[in-house]
């Protein structure tokens, strides 16, 4: 059977500036991300043949080859479900190159919150189809709605507590920190801050949410053999997988059997099936953070503790570079770097690879990154 | 017409609900093949893949599973009352059927009229029914546990 394992790596990584309300187009941000990435890899943009992107992409495949003056595109492809399709935009990315559907893949994301389209909560009609009907009409509207009402539950069943989420914010505000490019690079962060903060959807307050970022950011993805070939030290994909657990409903996944086995459990369960590494081997992990308490329940989802018991392992400074347990968002995360739907942990996963992180772990062997728990969901363990 | 979001009438497969909660009964889809309940309710059964589907009425009674208290910002109709409270409740009579709504002190008032320190994961509450605009939405207010 043909098999994924460090077939492939990335070899290039770009980002633009983050801000709020930059001028520049999400297509042209997208552009500006991929050029950047072609270029730290040592290629060129006639290179290029494969795309791989999110669905919710403004910019178009087609559009984005014109621009950046890309080689024939044998291989295009995107995934859905916004922050699930961080690691599976770049592990399909891995399938078309390990299977030859082409040579060299890009796969990035572009994003401006101020766009209307980036929020869809705040624009949909006054009347509701589908699986929304369930719950927007009772006034559950925004993600952090719908994600509150899991952490409360898991408050119960768990003894979660607000402490443990303050120590998810504190422990990436403090990476982005010591991160120059983090949004909130500047601005230090305290416990007291934490919990005099506003609430935003009871029991999550400001500070358990994301940031809200304009910017992009890419990467290029080419064979382990062209790879050594190549300036940078390849962060090869280990292993990758996808999750859609049976009747999982997006966001609003109530109605299944057990809510809070989220869609982590299952793409887990894939990854580490294919992988050399396992939980006790990983000595640094970027994990979706659009809401601070998916970082507890993902890590409880990959393993790195036992069910119910992530609340706990964010104290003693378990998330916290250099010395932590297991220094988790290194770069600040979504919610002190930049929020573009969590593919900045995909860059500082291979960061971490390469040695060139801000808050480098020493010498991991591997690197895992997570896609939004909560949604249909991917994860890649990167290698060196 | 108020800038609530509700549902669209206009959906097929949830129309029945809908129309039962107008007549006052909280209705769930079961299979009419296998009698499975399913929530939320879809066109085919995921236990025996039949297309054959009975509406059938529940008990109306449920516990809170979860709850929250969104604050602004939010969409105008629902920044006007915030802080208000959204809950999750099982169905007594199969756990795995869960709804989305409202706890509300009287069976005709508003969604903030509850005070949320107050709301509690496994209190007994009881469907309630209000119009709103031309839709009749499910709320909830705290019951007597029934004797076993």
């Amino acid at each position: 059977m043909a098999h994924l394992q460090d077939e492939s790596a990335v070899v290039g990584i770009g980002q633009t500036a983050f801000g709020k309300g930059l001028e520049d187009s999400e297509l042209s941000l997208a552009c500006q991300a991929i050029t950047l990435a072609i270029e730290d890899a040592g290629l060129v943009p006639s290179d290029v043949d494969g795309l791989s992107m999110f669905s919710m992409e403004t910019g178009r495949e087609v559009d984005v080859a014109r621009n950046v003056g890309l080689g024939d595109i044998t291989f295009f492809t995107e995934v859905g479900y916004g922050g699930g399709a961080g690691c599976g935009v770049v592990g399909q990315a891995a399938m078309a190159v390990a299977t030859g559907q082409c040579q060299v893949a890009v796969a990035w994301r572009a994003r401006k919150r101020a766009a209307k389209t980036s929020r869809p909560w705040s624009q949909v009609s006054t009347r509701v189809g589908g699986h929304q009907q369930w719950s927007r009409p009772f006034g559950v509207i925004r993600p952090v709605d719908e994600i509150a009402m899991l952490t409360r539950r898991a408050m119960h069943q768990y003894g979660y507590t607000r402490d443990h989420l303050a120590n998810v914010a504190l422990a990436f505000r403090h990476h982005a920190n010591r991160n120059p490019l983090a949004t909130m690079h500047a601005k230090e962060l305290t416990r007291e801050q934490y919990f005099d903060a506003r609430w935003i959807s009871e029991p999550l307050c400001l500070f358990d949410n994301c940031l809200e970022t304009d910017g992009a950011l890419a990467v290029v993805i080419t064979s382990a053999e062209r790879a050594r070939d190549l300036p940078q030290p390849p962060a090869y994909i280990h292993s990758f997988a996808q999750s859609i657990p049976r009747q999982h409903q997006v966001m609003t996944n109530y109605f299944c059997d057990d809510p809070l086995i989220g869609p982590a459990w299952a793409c887990a369960q894939l990854l580490w099936s294919r992988s050399d590494f396992q939980p006790a081997d990983v000595a640094v992990a970027q994990l979706y953070d659009a809401f601070s308490p998916l970082v507890p329940l993902s890590l409880e989802g990959y393993g790195f503790c036992e069910r119910g018991e992530g609340g706990e392992f964010t104290d003693g400074g378990a998330l916290e570079a250099p010395f932590g347990r297991l220094p988790t968002n290194t770069s600040g995360g979504g919610m002190s770097e930049a929020y573009v739907h969590g593919f900045n942990l995909v860059l500082e996963g291979v960061r971490q690879i390469r040695g060139t992180s801000t808050n480098q772990v020493a010498d991991p062997s591997c690197s895992l990154v997570t896609s939004g728990e909560g949604v249909p969901t991917s994860a890649i363990l990167f290698r060196r | 017409m108020s800038e609530f979001l509700l549902p669209d009438l206009e959906d097929d497969v949830a129309a029945p609900f809908w129309q039962g909660t107008a007549r006052g009964e909280l209705l769930v889809q079961a299979c009419g093949a296998c009698s499975a309940w399913r929530m939320p309710p879809r066109p085919m059964c995921p236990r025996c893949q039949s297309l054959m589907v009975d509406w059938v009425p529940t008990s109306g009674r449920a516990t809170i599973w979860s709850f929250i208290v969104p604050h602004p910002p939010l969409l105008p109709a629902y920044a006007e009352l915030a802080p208000y409270n959204a809950i999750v409740v099982t169905l007594d009579e199969d756990p795995t059927i869960r709804f989305v709504g409202n706890l509300v002190a009287t069976a005709d008032g508003p969604i903030n009229e509850v005070d949320p320190a107050t709301i509690r994961i496994g209190a007994p509450v009881r469907v309630v029914f209000q119009a709103v605009d031309d839709v009749t939405l499910p709320r909830w207010i705290l019951a007597e546990r029934e004797p076993n």
